[in-house]
């Protein structure tokens, strides 16, 4: 820590107020009492202030989970920084809880870094319910007994004397008391809460002022520490949003007007955003009757002239993979996105995971090439909507993009998008189709053919998924069968000499190169830039297009003298008893450039259903680098 | 010229051929019944001059669902069961398109089932034949949901052992529905009429057609075909008429007033004799696509003014 301390007078107890490089907070509480709320606001303010910020939610699995539970703990997770934030990071410094219970999970998790400040909520020890008091004592000595520094704060009692129901409101308080800590701007927090309650009654707002003033009341009055993380105000506007709010600006910003979709977490609250959007820039959500129903309508409406965007998570992209399959066979343009979820089968609905590259990429019988990008941040899952559309309709192709649990809720600031006319999708060519032009005119260099649309005069044809023939008759030739896989293969390729070939993160060559795919950009950077710190010949390579892979890749592997990657999915232990070189099933991105490149890639992964630390990163390749051949 | 000839040498232009429907060559087996169902729809093409680039034949997959590849307008033959929502996206994207499906008791009735059922209750404005020949016949005779009790095949080898779904009653029964009516391959004449019904509705149009499979069940509709008074005749000055040259054949009618559901619900039910003509109408439920697209007003201004003021409500100013 930074030892930069200042002694204020005037209060009960000395504040010393030390200045840090960054920290993680986490607010946790039951379901309902307004902890994302809480911590949403703490993270917008910072924001504002030009800190850099990641939050990300902490969601219970149920909608309404008992009262005083680990299960039902839900929370916020903020990370502000001097710098910009591009992940979660690691264990928490400080922890805010309205119950002991809710605290536990995260402590049996792993999730508290040790020496860790807790503010507890102190009712619980005073409760009639004698086994409220034994579990809140019991708790509580432990986390002593562990070093962890509690401090017991009468959060309810303290709002009791401004509200009467302090359970709505002790959000607010607390609020207030992360101002105090953080030393941060009470005018801003003031805004924020007229902001959030904006559509409320003035009386709604003043009463949340006031705790908020109360809650930096107390702490100043009664916590004997704070903090203060230096910000740089940042000289352009940013946007603060998450994920799949970022995904459903995308679909409008790319002039995709129809959306054909069936509810599943964690992917659903980007279809809940569009269709609120859609009111007002023109276009429609339909909620299928079941995945499958959501992709057929997608693809007719693309057939039609759109280009229409299903919005799934695992389950759901297995079930549409016959669907897909048929775009891809009778190249009709249309957009996928998979917010990948725990799997397999049910799996994890709200934990993240990467494990459906694969299935993405090779995905739906026989072969069915589409393009598979993967968004690595929040600003991603925005620019690759709009990407994605485009692509789809030059090339009469399916696109896959990815996201997953983490990205779907975690919020961080980003340039504010300017908006460009370019963005969106031409309008239907009703135009006639000049005489003897065919519907799968297949280029002979780039497999790539006109798009003929229902209303064109001239144009007319019975597409079909039977295999086909340039005028889309069909067709058991063999030759015309080979013709058509070739042009759809081909596709890709033409994609490919579009791509810029990917950037290396840290210098071109060296020790280990790290490589990774989605959500574990920031992470995996971080880890390289700390180690770098350490003097360490690390560098890292994130790559968004997963199929086709841009040009370029295997040299830059070739420069290093180890490559692994790091991703949130499964790849056997080689330590295990059984595994050895010829049996290991390696994770899909080390699995793929492997055999591309015939490169030795190794691979670590994590699948916690949490987002990879980058505090784990970094003792996995400090391990590695200690090996041998990396001594000198 | 006069505008009025103008107007008359458009019309004249328009005017279409049943070869002008025409697509490739039926490759359905001798005797098949779809064969009445595409002469149906491509007369009624020809009569209600619609214009081929305006419309659309979508189908599944099996027998019936080839249909497309036989009519010169735009076609998609899509995946088994899929028809449906392929068809519903199709109209919303584009609701001036006349959108057909095509479907068969398995692809409708068995796979697509869900897609059926949820299909009449968003009740777009679509043409729906059901070609019901009772087996499967793409696969070489497996029992369909709409075989009857009993129907030998190669998967019921004893026969059927369940009693046979009646689509006809399943539409009925579900919220929305619009326009319910059956007909059968053997009669043209009623088959045409009762098309042309369903194409003017305004709503989700089903027709089941019952349709001979000369090749895997080819008795199953023997007795109906030869004894005319097994059959029942359903008219109504608001349904369909029997013209005078069929009444003499088709003594056995019932008058029926179309907007009758119960009534209709108790015809439908009815396996012999044999109802045909329309057994439900109702115009005035709403079509999922009005609804939906109503007021709908998408210029680039629009989605430029109103992702700005998303932006505006996300934004953290320096």
């Amino acid at each position: 820590m930074n030892a930069a301390v200042e002694t204020m007078g005037s209060r009960r107890v000395a504040k010393k107020v030390v200045t840090l490089e960054e920290h993680v907070v986490e607010i946790m509480s039951d379901s309902g009492e307004g902890a994302q709320k809480c911590g949403q606001s703490f993270g917008s303010i910072a924001a504002r202030m030009g800190n850099g910020v990641w939050t990300v939610e902490i969601i219970p699995a149920e909608i309404q989970p008992p009262a005083r539970s680990v299960a039902g703990a839900s929370g916020n997770r903020i990370r502000i920084g001097s710098k910009r934030v591009t992940n979660g990071g690691d264990e928490a410094d400080l922890v805010i809880a309205f119950n002991e219970q809710v605290l536990l999970g995260r402590l049996n998790a792993g999730e508290l870094r040790p020496g860790c400040i807790i503010l507890l909520e102190s009712m619980w020890g005073d409760s009639p319910d004698p086994k409220i008091v034994r579990q809140y004592v019991e708790t509580r000595d432990r986390l002593l007994e562990e070093g962890y520094r509690v401090h017991e704060v009468p959060m309810e009692n303290e709002c009791r004397k401004l509200v009467s129901d302090p359970r709505k409101g002790k959000n607010m308080f607390v609020l207030g008391m992360l101002c105090n800590l953080y030393s941060l701007d009470m005018d801003l927090a003031r805004d924020q809460i007229a902001f959030i309650f904006g559509k409320k009654a003035e009386k709604v707002i003043r009463s949340n002022v006031a705790l908020l003033e109360a809650g930096h009341a107390w702490a100043e009055e009664n916590l004997e520490f704070g903090f203060r993380v230096p910000a740089v105000r940042a000289t352009e506007p940013q946007l603060v949003i998450n994920g799949n709010t970022a995904i459903a600006l995308g679909v409008v910003a790319s002039g995709m007007d129809i959306c054909a979709m069936y509810p599943i977490t964690p992917a659903t609250s980007a279809s809940h955003y569009l269709s609120e959007m859609f009111e007002r820039s023109g276009g429609i959500v339909h909620q299928a009757e079941d995945e499958i129903a959501a992709c057929a309508f997608a693809i007719g409406a693309s057939y039609a002239g759109k280009v229409a965007v299903t919005i799934t998570s695992g389950p759901g992209y297995s079930l549409k993979q016959e669907a897909i399959g048929l775009a891809v066979m009778a190249e009709i343009p249309l957009v996928v996105v998979n917010v990948q979820r725990g799997g397999p089968s049910t799996g994890q609905p709200t934990k993240s995971e990467q494990n459906d590259l694969f299935t993405t990429m090779f995905g739906s019988h026989g072969d069915a090439p589409k393009v598979v990008i993967a968004a690595s941040s929040i600003e991603d899952c925005f620019y690759s909507m709009i990407t994605a559309r485009r692509i789809a309709e030059t090339f009469n192709m399916v696109v896959v993009v990815l996201s997953d649990a983490s990205l779907a809720t975690a919020q961080q600031p980003f340039p504010r998008p300017q908006f460009s006319e370019d963005w969106l999708a031409p309008p239907i060519d009703q135009n006639p189709v000049p005489e003897g032009a065919k519907p799968y005119d297949w280029d002979p260099i780039t497999g790539l053919s006109r798009r003929i649309v229902p209303g064109q005069p001239g144009g007319m044809h019975t597409l079909t998924g039977l295999a086909h023939d340039r005028s889309s008759r069909v067709a058991y030739d063999p030759e015309i069968n080979e013709q058509g896989m070739h042009a759809r293969s081909l596709k890709l390729a033409a994609l490919q000499r579009m791509l810029a070939p990917p950037k290396v993160f840290g210098d071109e060559e060296g020790d280990l190169l790290v490589v990774g795919w989605g959500s574990t950009k920031g992470a995996i950077e971080e880890s390289v830039e700390r180690l770098r710190a350490e003097g360490h010949k690390v560098s890292s390579l994130h790559l968004n297009f997963l199929q086709p892979m841009p040009g370029g890749i295997k040299e830059i592997l070739q420069r290093f003298k180890q490559v692994m990657t790091v991703e949130g999915n499964w790849s056997d232990h080689p330590d295990d008893p059984l595994i050895d070189e010829t049996n290991r099933r390696y994770s899909a991105l080390a699995t793929l450039l492997r055999a591309r490149y015939l490169v030795d890639v190794d691979c670590w992964t994590e699948t916690r259903g949490r987002p990879i630390k980058p505090g784990s990163i970094c003792n996995e390749l400090r391990r590695r680098l200690a090996r041998e051949e990396f001594r000198r | 010229m006069s505008t009025a000839t103008v107007c008359l040498s458009h019309l004249l232009e328009e005017q279409r051929a049943l070869e002008d429907y025409q697509g490739g060559i039926p490759r359905w087996c001798k005797g098949c019944g779809d064969n009445a169902i595409l002469a149906a729809v491509q007369r009624l093409c020809r009569d209600e001059g619609l214009r081929p680039e305006k419309t659309v034949f979508v189908s599944g997959i099996g027998c019936s669902s080839r249909l497309p590849h036989y009519m010169r307008t735009y076609g998609f033959h899509g995946i088994h069961g899929r028809a449906f929502p392929i068809a519903e996206g199709i109209k919303m994207a584009r609701p001036d398109l006349h959108v057909f499906v095509n479907t068969g008791d398995g692809d409708c009735c068995s796979i697509g089932a869900a897609h059926w059922i949820h299909a009449i209750r968003y009740n777009m404005n679509i043409t729906v034949l059901l070609h019901d020949n009772h087996i499967y016949g793409l696969t070489k005779k497996q029992a369909s949901p709409t075989s009857p009790l009993g129907t030998k095949s190669n998967t019921t080898p004893r026969g059927a052992y369940l009693d046979a779904l009646n689509p006809l009653t399943v539409t009925l029964g579900i919220q929305n529905v619009s326009f319910v009516a059956q007909a059968v391959d053997w009669i043209p004449e009623s088959l045409y009429h009762i098309v042309t019904a369903a194409f003017r509705h305004r709503g989700f149009s089903f027709v089941r057609v019952l349709q001979r499979c000369p090749e895997f069940v080819g008795n199953m509709f023997e007795t109906w075909v030869h004894d005319p008074q097994r059959m029942l005749m359903v008219t109504h000055e608001n349904g369909v008429q029997v013209s005078p040259a069929l009444q003499k054949i088709y003594r056995n009618q019932r008058v029926h007033d179309p907007s009758d559901i119960h009534r209709a619900r108790e015809i439908a039910s009815g396996e012999d004799p044999i109802p045909v003509g329309i057994l439900y109408r109702n115009p005035e439920v709403p079509c999922y696509e009005d609804l939906r697209r109503a007021g709908m007003l998408r210029t680039a201004g629009a989605i430029k003014t109103s992702l700005e003021a998303e932006f505006d409500k996300f934004t953290v100013w320096p």
